[in-house]
This record gives structure tokens, C-alpha cells and sequence, in this order.
């Protein structure tokens, strides 16, 4: 028996957020990192007494078992209460609800631009194929796409921000000013670097993908067709390539979400970006279990909101598609 | 394609040369003309066959096509560049009001003569001769103006329709400049699709929501809407059950009853000698015989060997395939039938 889209969609969910809670769990528990250690920092701990230790250890509960941990976490997870986070001590939920707002606006701003751009600029070279254009821009997606995001973080701080003076060298808000009388277009001026940097790697990706596309699509019968019927390139692409191009766009565009949030991670580091990934860092290096168990479900329930858009996306788009339902996620 | 000097000359010397019993031919030297049952220009006519203002509708000539390669049999990395001639030394003539049918086997680069036709050979083919529409000769850009615009293509099969566009748009297609201009031809499709016969909600279907038949008349409405002189038709039955497929060669002749021509591009020798006027043998990347329909009656009317070869293998007259004299002209006539 076949249950309904929803329910299965949700099953998968709810079993897609057990995995990643219980094997970031064990990843954390294995780090070497001592979380007393770490949250009390090198000389506190050096000076302190073994009680004054133990009665730590319990009080953070790291002298429990893992699968005692793991459950005691769960019981209060399923209420809605992800814990406490050992480095910001704030509850989780918080922690994460103010790092997501400027978290969320740099991938955004990176993930329109990286497709936006990556789409025209694959059009562009699959229509030239083999002609100028397309090799500059292979060229350029070659050299982009085998460049690491946090290089390229460096070099634009170098260029941009320390020669050029154009950008601030970090952080999402001016230094020094009060938190009030920090302006939108304050926030969007500290965004446009890093989030240029983040868009960088998705664009050579989707750009040398939709390339491909595009030259399959100019090579296909139905391009064949209206050619023969007087249409000449450029009418060709804009009649039938776009839509032909807008499903596997939307798929490697749905899928870019979860690389834009792994470039976020570093980027953030370079730029001093307070959003998730700085946090993510910041929660592995001091074994803040909570915080970090918190911020994977974030970016996994992330990247199957994702997945799911492309699925009912697909069904929008491809009239061929009525009545199935696609099998992405 | 190489242009011929005296086109002019010869255009004048058919306004004083058309005679009653002779026809006048414009793509040949001054002042020859010929018989109706004369061959010429490597054909012989057919009753239906004209010549209205001298010249044929579509006349090819010496046509070659060859494509610059790396030798595909050395071994990699030693193989040397290699010339593969497809086709050559090919002559064709379509007459205004008739069905020329090009019969060959499949995969023998058929095709190849329709691209060259259309201007849209692949960039590393080599195509020599001569073209001539309407009496006028062609070069490359003035063909590829013709596409859509005089000379239409009937494709193969329903892939040649955008699987994401409703049949209806592709139909009226993207040639209108303005939006009244766009109007009309939605109104002409309109009455295109009541004549042949499709419904009205065809026009909201996508392709792969046609059936078979619906396909073809949808493919054929797309050549008609731009009013063509010429319709050319690659392989337009494979797939069709037999019903279908004469009622789609019917479509095709009735559009030459009208006053167009035919280039009907097939591998089915029966449903050619159905409908066709005259019939073009190709073989080996060339056409041995250009011949009218009723030649075929009898094979003592037909030229070539290889003709007659096919005549005798045709069910009618025995399957009779001639083993012994020739394996391979057997074997190229069995995958014909």
C-alpha cells in the first residue's frame, strides 16, 4: 500500500533528522576535544581541583554514556528544546535563530547570482561552442572551480578591501557602531564581498553543466527542426532552449544548496562572518554538542527544503510530469 | 556551390523557345529542349510532370557531399585524416505538381541529401554542386533563407517537436515580427488543423501526449503554415501502421495535386510507387535512376540492374533476389523491402 506524498515526505524527513542527529552525536563524542577542557579554558583548568573537575563533568553531563547523552537530548528535542550551547551560553534554538538571519542572506545573495550567472554564462558558451566565448569561459570556469573558496576569501580581502579600499575587511556590520544605529545598507555593503566569493565556486559548476545542456539541446532534433523552419541560433535558445535548460537547472541549482552552505563555513571564517558557519567552527572546536547537533538539522532540514522545492517545482514545470511524482529527494 | 554565368541567357531563351511538344529547359545550354518522354537533366518524365516558366521547382546537380575525418579503422592516435564521400555526383529534378520519391536503403545518407538541400550540413561536411529553386541558383545563404520560406521540412518523427511546448505554439511557430502578425497565423493554423482534420484541443497538447497519427499531421501543419513551395519529407512513415501511413502520403500528394512539389525522402519502395510520380533509386551515396512510377510496371521499362534488382524483389513479383550475380546488391535491396 502507498501512502500519501505528504506522509511519505514527511517520513523521510523525520528519519533524515534522526540519522544526522545521531551521527553528529558520535562524531562529537569521538573528538578528542575535552569539553570542560575547552570551556573553561587552558589555565583554569590547569589550576583547578579534580573535585571541582568531576562536579563539572556532571554538571555538563560529559561523564555520561553516549547513548545516555543521546537520548536525554532527544526526549527534550522532540519538545522543541535543543538544549544549551556551552559557548554562547544561550539556548540553541536562539543561538542559531540570530546567526541564521545574516547566515541566510549571504547564501541567498550566493545562490541567485551563482545561478543567474552560471546559467547565462553556460548559454552563452554552449551557444558559442568551441568559439571565443566558450573558451574564455571554460577556461575561467576551469581555473574558478579547482581554486579553494577560502583562497579565494584571502586574496579578495587583500585585493578589494586592503588595496583598493572599496570593502570593509569583515564582519557584518560597521566596527564600533551600536547595534541600533546599524542600517540595512550597512549590512548589504560588509555582504557583497563575501557573498561574490561564495558565488564563485557554485558559478563554474552550473555554468560548465549548463554548457553541456545547452550544446545537447542545439544538437536535438526539435533545434534541428526549427532551424529547418528558418529559426536562426538565438531564437532557437530563447524558444526552446530555456525551458529545455530550466529542469536540469533546477535540479543543479536545488542541489548547489547544500556546497553554498559548506563554502559558507569557510568563507565565513575568512570574512569573520558572524552567521552559522562561524558558529558550526566555533561549536566543533570547544565540543558544544548541542549547538553543533543544532546546526547540522538546521542545514539538513535546509537542503531537503531544497530537494522538496525541486520536486514540486518539477511538477510545475514539465508538463510531462502529470500525475507522477519525481524521486529527487 | 558553383554559380552557372549564363543563368541569365538561358532564362530569356525559354520565353522564345517553348514550343507545344517540346519543353523548354532553362538549366541547360541555349536553346535545348526536349521531348516530354526525353530524358534529361539525367530523368525521364512522368505524365504529371510540368514546367511551368521552363525550369523545374527544384533542380539538383552533381551534388557531393563529404566529410574531412580521422580514418575510424587505424589505430588510435595513428589514424590520418581521410575524406569519406557520402554522397556524390547526385541529380535530382522535382517538378512543380508532383511527388519525386528518393527510395534507399536506410541508413544510406538520405538524410545528407535533405541537409545539403536545407543549408544545414554538419560543419565539417564538404558540399559541392549545384542548386537551383525556382530557376534561380543557390548558394549557402540564400538556401538557408529558403528554410521556412519556400522550402519546408517534414521531419522524421515526433522528437523533432519541443517536448516542453504546446503543439499549438510550435505550430504557429516564432516567425511572426508583430502581434497581429501572429494572430493570422494562429487563425491560418486554425484552419489548417479543421482541414486536416485535428481537433481543437489538439493545439493545448504537448508532444508526447500525440498519438502517432496526430503527430504526423501536426509535423506536416508545421511545414504548411509557412505556405512552402516545396515540402520535403524525411522518412515520414516508419512507425505508422498502414492505414496511417497512406493516409500521411495522401496529405503529401494532395499537397502537390495543389501545385507544390514533393521531395519524399523513404526507404519504403511500396508506399513510394503508391502515391509518387516518379521514383529516384538511390544507392551507394548517389541516384542511379530517376524514373515515372509506370516505369516500374514493367522491369524492361527500368535502366539500372540495381532498379530492376529491386523490382524483381518486391513481393508482388517473387522476392526474387538475384543471390548468385551480385551478394551485396541483394543484401542492399533486402533491407529495402
Amino acid at each position: 500500500m502507498r501512502f500519501p506524498v505528504i506522509v511519505r515526505g514527511f517520513a523521510r524527513f523525520a528519519v533524515l533528522m534522526v540519522a544526522v542527529s545521531i551521527v553528529t552525536f558520535w562524531l562529537v563524542s569521538s573528538s578528542p576535544i575535552d569539553p570542560v577542557q575547552a570551556n573553561v579554558g587552558q589555565a583554569a583548568y590547569a589550576g583547578m581541583s579534580a573535585a571541582k573537575r568531576a562536579q563539572l563533568e556532571a554538571f555538563w553531563g560529559s561523564d555520561l554514556s553516549f547513548w545516555e547523552r543521546c537520548l536525554g537530548w532527544a526526549s527534550l528535542a522532540v519538545t522543541g528544546d535543543l538544549g544549551t550551547s556551552l559557548r554562547f551560553n544561550a539556548p540553541v534554538t536562539e543561538v542559531i535563530a540570530s546567526r541564521a538571519t545574516g547566515s541566510l542572506a549571504l547564501m541567498a545573495c550566493a545562490w541567485v547570482l551563482a545561478g543567474v550567472l552560471g546559467c547565462v554564462l553556460g548559454i552563452v558558451a554552449g551557444a558559442c561552442s568551441g568559439r571565443m566565448p566558450d573558451r574564455v569561459i571554460r577556461g575561467c570556469a576551469y581555473v574558478l572551480s579547482a581554486t579553494p573558496t577560502f583562497w579565494l576569501g584571502l586574496v579578495a580581502l587583500m585585493v578589494f578591501s586592503v588595496f583598493l579600499g572599496w570593502f570593509p575587511a569583515g564582519f557584518s556590520v560597521p566596527i564600533g557602531m551600536s547595534a541600533s544605529d546599524v542600517t540595512l545598507v550597512d549590512r548589504a555593503y560588509h555582504l557583497v564581498l563575501p557573498a561574490l566569493v561564495l558565488s564563485v565556486t557554485g558559478v563554474a559548476n552550473i555554468a560548465l553543466h549548463t554548457r553541456e545542456k545547452t550544446i545537447d539541446v542545439l544538437a536535438s532534433d526539435y533545434a534541428r527542426f526549427a532551424r529547418a523552419r528558418g529559426e536562426r541560433t538565438a531564437g532557437i535558445v530563447l524558444h526552446h532552449g530555456l525551458r529545455n535548460l530550466m529542469l536540469p537547472a533546477l535540479t543543479l541549482q536545488c542541489a548547489s544548496i547544500s556546497e553554498i552552505f559548506g563554502g559558507s563555513v569557510l568563507v565565513e571564517q575568512v570574512f569573520s562572518y558572524p552567521g552559522l558557519g562561524q558558529a558550526a567552527v566555533t561549536a566543533g572546536l570547544g565540543g558544544d554538542a548541542p549547538l553543533l547537533v543544532g546546526i547540522a538539522l538546521a542545514s539538513a532540514a535546509l537542503v531537503f527544503a531544497g530537494n522538496l522545492l525541486a520536486n514540486v517545482l518539477y511538477g510545475v514545470v514539465d508538463p510531462r510530469m502529470k500525475g507522477a511524482t519525481a524521486h529527487v529527494a | 556551390m558553383k554559380e552557372r554565368a549564363n543563368r541569365e541567357t538561358d532564362r530569356e531563351n525559354r520565353e522564345t523557345a517553348a514550343g507545344e511538344a517540346r519543353i523548354e529547359c532553362a538549366t541547360h545550354a541555349a536553346g535545348v529542349s526536349h521531348h516530354a518522354s526525353e530524358k534529361h537533366h539525367h530523368h525521364t518524365h512522368a505524365t504529371g510532370s510540368h514546367h511551368p516558366g521552363g525550369h523545374h521547382l527544384l533542380t539538383v546537380e552533381h551534388l557531393g557531399v563529404s566529410f574531412t575525418m580521422y580514418d575510424p579503422a587505424a589505430p588510435f592516435f595513428s589514424g590520418k585524416r581521410m575524406v569519406s564521400r557520402a554522397i556524390r555526383d547526385l541529380s535530382i529534378s522535382v517538378h512543380v505538381g508532383e511527388v519525386l520519391a528518393v527510395v534507399g536503403a536506410s541508413g544510406s545518407g538520405k538524410t545528407l541529401l535533405a541537409d545539403a538541400i536545407l543549408g544545414l550540413s554538419e560543419p565539417n561536411a564538404r558540399v559541392t554542386g549545384s542548386i537551383w529553386f525556382d530557376g534561380v541558383p543557390q548558394d549557402a545563404a540564400s538556401l538557408a533563407r529558403l528554410r521556412g520560406n519556400g522550402i519546408a521540412l517534414v521531419p522524421q518523427s515526433v522528437s523533432h517537436l519541443d517536448p516542453l511546448m504546446r503543439v499549438g505554439d510550435q505550430i504557429v511557430g516564432f516567425k511572426a515580427r508583430s502581434r497581429a502578425e501572429k494572430h493570422a497565423r494562429r487563425a491560418r493554423m486554425r484552419g489548417l488543423m479543421e482541414a486536416y482534420g485535428l481537433d481543437r484541443s489538439v493545439e493545448r497538447l504537448y508532444p508526447h501526449e500525440l498519438s502517432g497519427g496526430m503527430a504526423r499531421r501536426v509535423l506536416l501543419l508545421s511545414a504548411l503554415i509557412d505556405d512552402p513551395r516545396l515540402i520535403m519529407a524525411d522518412e515520414p512513415t516508419p512507425g505508422l501502421d498502414l492505414d496511417l501511413a497512406v493516409q500521411a502520403l495522401g496529405d503529401l500528394r494532395s499537397f502537390a495535386n495543389r501545385g507544390g512539389g514533393v521531395l519524399l525522402i523513404t526507404h519504403d519502395l511500396e508506399l513510394a510507387l503508391r502515391i509518387a510520380d516518379r521514383v529516384a533509386v538511390f544507392r551507394d551515396g548517389t541516384v542511379v535512376e530517376e524514373t515515372a512510377v509506370e516505369n516500374f510496371a514493367r522491369p524492361e521499362l527500368l535502366e539500372h540492374p540495381f532498379s530492376r534488382a529491386l523490382w524483381h524483389a518486391m513481393p508482388e513479383h517473387g522476392f526474387d533476389v538475384p543471390a548468385k550475380s551480385a551478394e551485396q546488391l541483394a543484401e542492399t535491396v533486402g533491407s529495402m523491402l
